[in-house]
C-alpha cells in the first residue's frame, strides 16, 4: 500500500485556510475537514503531514483527532451513517431508525460492511431536533424526518 | 397581538442574497452606527435596549461588551460568535445562518464598531454544512460590496468576519472551550479568571456572544432601544427563536416575545400535542434546564418566570413530551448525553456524569434501588460550582430536575422491579 498523501488541491485549501488567522494552528480544524472530505479519515501519516504544514507536533494533531467526535483515524465507510439518538430523535423513535439500518446493513454501530461501503454510528444531538429522526451521512447535508418504516428509501438514497 | 418578525424572514423571501436584503434596510443600521456613532453611543443604545444573551446564560450583552478595553491597546481585540448549537432541543441559530446571514453580519460589523474589533470569527459545529456554507457565501458578498475588509462602509479601519467550524464536541460551545478549540486545540474549557474580555483568542481581548445575540443587534440599532423594549418582558426584551420539539403536532422554531406563556407556544404555534394525547412533560430550554411538569404549563418563557418556576430559560429549546414517555427514560438519555461530552478535567464532572448514566439506566431497566434516588440527589450536590465550566451543574440540574419533579415514576421503577410505562419511546 503506498503512503497516503495530502493532495495538492488540500494543501492549497490548507494554506488559503491559514490566511485567515494570527496564528497558523488555528486552521487545524479545518484541515482535518478537508482531508477527511478527501480520505475519508485521517491516518497517523497524514496527521504528520498536518503538524508540518502548520508548524505544530504530531502530538498535538493527534490529541485533536482523537477529541473530536467528527474525526476518525480509521477507516469508516464509504457512506458513514450516523443517526442522533438524542431526546428529541429518541422521542421520534431513533432506535428503531437505528435497528433497521443494522438489519438492513448486517452491522452495529461502530462496525463497517465487508465492501466498505458503509458504516453506522450514534451520534448527539444534531440539532436538527424540530425534523427528527434527523441522519448525516458523513458530512452532507442532513437527511431530515427518517422515518423507521421509510429506510428502504433511505438507504436507496445514500446508496 | 400579531408580531411581525424581525429574525427570521417571512416565507417566500430569501434574505440570503445580498440585494433582497439591502431592499428592506439591511446593512443601513451598520453604516450609520459606523459614521455617525461613537463605539460608546452603540454599546449604551444596546444596554438601554436590556438585550440579554441568547446562548443559554442570558447576560446583558451591552453590558459584556462594556467590560472590553478600549480600542488602542496593545492587543488586538476579536469577536467570537458562538453558532456551536449543541445543546439538545435547540435548533434556531441554524434558522439564522441558513435563512438570514446577513442579518449576523451586520450585526457582527455593528458590534465591531463597538468594542474596536479587529475581525469576529463565527464557531459554526462541524455538523451544520449548509449553515457553514450559506454564511461563507453572504460573507463573500459583503467582503465584495464593501462592507467588511480593510475599509468597511468605507472607514480606516479594518474589520472582517470569517467562518470556521467545530467537529462535533458539545463542550466547544462553553466559551473559553470553544476558544481553545478556534486557536486548533482540544476544546477544554479554561479556568476564570481572566475572563475572555482580558485573555481570548489567542491571548487577545475576546468577546463571546452567540449568533443569535448577535443577530438582535442589527434591528435594536435600526428601531431603537425603545422600541425593543417593547418587546417582551421587562427584564427579558426583545423577540427570540423557540425552538419546539419532542410530541407536538408541529415542531419548528417561532420567532415570539420573551414573556410568551408555554402553554401559547405550545397549544397555538405547534399544534398541540401530537395525536391528542396529554401533556406531561416540558423541557423549557434545551436539556440542561430542569424539566417541567404539565401542570407548569401557563409559565411565562421569560428569565424571571422560569427562575420562579424553578428551573432557567436557558436556550429557549423546548422539549415536549406526552403522558407515553417516560421520565426516567428521558434523564437517561440525557444523562448518556452529558457522560459523552465531559471533556473529563474535573473530577466531579467525569465521574459524576458516569454515576448519573450508570444510576439512571439501571432505575430504566427495572434494576434500581430506593438508595439509588438518593445517590443521584447526593452526587449532584457535589458537582454543581465545584468545576472549571458549567457542564458539570447542567448534568446535575438535568438530572436531580427529572427525579425532583417526576420522584413517584421513579419510585415505581424501583417498586415494580420494571418500567411502568410500555409504550413509552425506547432510549
Ligand atoms: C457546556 C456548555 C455548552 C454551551 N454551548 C453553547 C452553545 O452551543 N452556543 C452558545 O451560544 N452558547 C453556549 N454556551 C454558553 C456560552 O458559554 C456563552 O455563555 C455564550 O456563548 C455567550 O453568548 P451570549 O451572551 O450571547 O449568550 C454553553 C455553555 C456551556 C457551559
Ligand atoms: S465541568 Fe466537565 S466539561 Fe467542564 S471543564 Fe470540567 S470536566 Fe470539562
Amino acid at each position: 500500500m503506498s503512503a497516503l498523501e495530502i493532495s495538492p488541491s488540500v494543501r492549497e485549501a490548507i494554506a488559503e485556510e491559514v490566511k485567515k488567522y494570527p496564528e497558523p494552528r488555528s486552521a487545524l480544524l479545518m484541515a482535518l475537514h478537508f482531508i477527511q472530505a478527501e480520505i475519508g479519515h485521517v491516518p497517523v501519516g497524514i496527521q504528520r503531514q498536518v503538524a508540518e504544514l502548520l508548524g505544530i507536533r504530531p502530538i498535538e494533531v493527534r490529541e485533536v483527532v482523537t477529541f473530536y467526535p467528527m474525526y476518525h483515524e480509521h477507516p469508516v465507510g464509504r457512506a458513514n451513517i450516523r443517526v442522533c439518538v438524542n431526546i428529541a430523535c429518541a422521542l421520534a423513535g431513533a432506535r428503531e431508525v437505528v435497528e433497521g439500518i443494522e438489519a438492513r446493513l448486517g452491522i452495529r454501530p461502530g462496525e463497517r460492511t465487508a465492501d466498505g461501503a458503509y458504516s453506522i454510528e450514534e451520534v448527539q444531538c444534531l440539532g436538527s431536533c424540530g425534523t427528527a429522526v434527523c441522519v448525516q451521512v458523513n458530512n452532507d447535508p442532513y437527511i431530515e424526518n427518517v422515518r423507521p418504516e421509510r429506510l428502504d428509501d433511505l438507504l436507496q438514497t445514500i446508496g | 397581538m400579531a408580531h411581525e418578525p424581525y429574525l427570521l424572514p417571512p416565507p417566500g423571501a430569501d434574505w440570503r442574497n445580498l440585494e433582497a436584503y439591502r431592499q428592506i434596510g439591511g446593512y443601513e443600521a451598520a453604516r450609520r452606527a459606523v459614521h455617525e456613532m461613537a463605539p460608546e453611543q452603540v454599546i449604551e443604545e444596546v444596554k438601554e435596549s436590556g438585550l440579554r444573551g441568547r446562548g443559554g446564560a442570558g447576560f446583558s450583552t451591552g453590558q459584556k461588551w462594556s467590560f472590553m478595553p478600549k480600542p488602542g491597546g496593545p492587543k488586538p481585540s476579536y469577536i467570537a460568535c458562538n453558532g456551536d448549537e449543541s445543546e439538545p432541543g435547540t435548533f434556531k441559530d441554524r434558522q439564522i445562518l441558513e435563512r438570514n446571514p446577513h442579518l449576523l453580519i451586520e450585526g457582527l460589523a455593528i458590534a465591531g464598531h463597538a468594542i474596536g474589533a479587529r475581525a469576529a470569527y463565527v464557531y459554526i459545529r462541524g455538523e451544520y454544512t449548509t449553515a457553514f456554507h450559506t454564511l461563507s457565501a453572504a460573507i463573500q458578498q459583503a467582503r465584495d460590496a464593501g462592507f467588511l475588509g480593510e475599509r468597511p462602509f468605507g472607514i480606516e479601519r479594518p474589520f472582517d468576519v470569517y467562518a470556521m467550524r467545530g467537529a462535533g464536541a458539545y463542550i466547544c460551545g462553553e466559551e473559553t472551550g470553544m476558544i481553545e478549540s478556534a486557536e486548533g486545540k482540544k476544546g477544554q474549557p479554561r479556568k476564570r479568571p481572566p475572563f475572555p474580555a482580558v485573555y481570548g483568542l489567542w491571548g487577545c481581548p475576546t468577546t463571546v456572544n452567540n449568533v443569535e445575540t448577535m443577530a438582535q443587534v442589527a434591528s435594536i440599532l435600526r428601531r431603537g432601544a425603545s422600541w425593543f423594549k417593547t418587546l417582551g418582558m421587562p427584564t427579558s426584551t426583545g423577540h427570540t427563536l423557540f425552538g419546539v420539539s419532542g410530541h407536538v403536532e408541529r415542531p419548528g422554531v417561532y420567532e415570539l416575545p420573551l414573556g410568551t406563556t408555554l402553554r401559547e407556544i405550545i397549544y397555538e404555534h405547534a399544534g398541540g400535542v401530537r395525536d391528542g394525547r396529554a401533556l406531561k412533560a416540558i423541557i423549557p430550554g434545551g436539556v440542561s434546564m430542569p424539566v417541567l411538569s404539565a401542570e407548569q404549563v401557563d409559565v411565562r418563557m421569560d428569565h424571571e418566570s422560569l427562575k420562579q418556576a424553578g428551573t432557567l430559560l436557558g436556550t429557549g429549546g423546548i422539549v415536549v413530551m406526552d403522558e407515553t414517555a417516560c421520565m426516567v427514560r428521558a434523564a437517561t438519555v440525557i444523562a448518556r448525553f452529558f457522560r459523552h461530552e465531559s471533556c473529563g478535567q474535573c473530577t466531579q464532572c467525569r465521574e459524576g456524569t458516569g454515576w448519573f448514566h450508570k444510576l439512571l439506566k439501571r432505575l430504566d431497566t427495572g434494576q434500581g434501588t430506593m438508595d439509588d434516588l438518593a445517590t443521584i440527589d447526593r452526587v449532584g450536590g457535589y458537582m454543581e460550582g465545584q468545576t472549571i465550566c458549567a457542564l458539570s451543574d447542567a448534568a446535575a440540574w438535568a438530572a436531580t430536575g427529572f427525579l425532583r419533579r417526576f420522584r413517584p415514576e421513579f419510585e415505581a421503577h424501583v417498586r415494580e422491579g420494571r418500567c411502568p410505562l410500555p409504550e413509552s419511546f425506547r432510549p
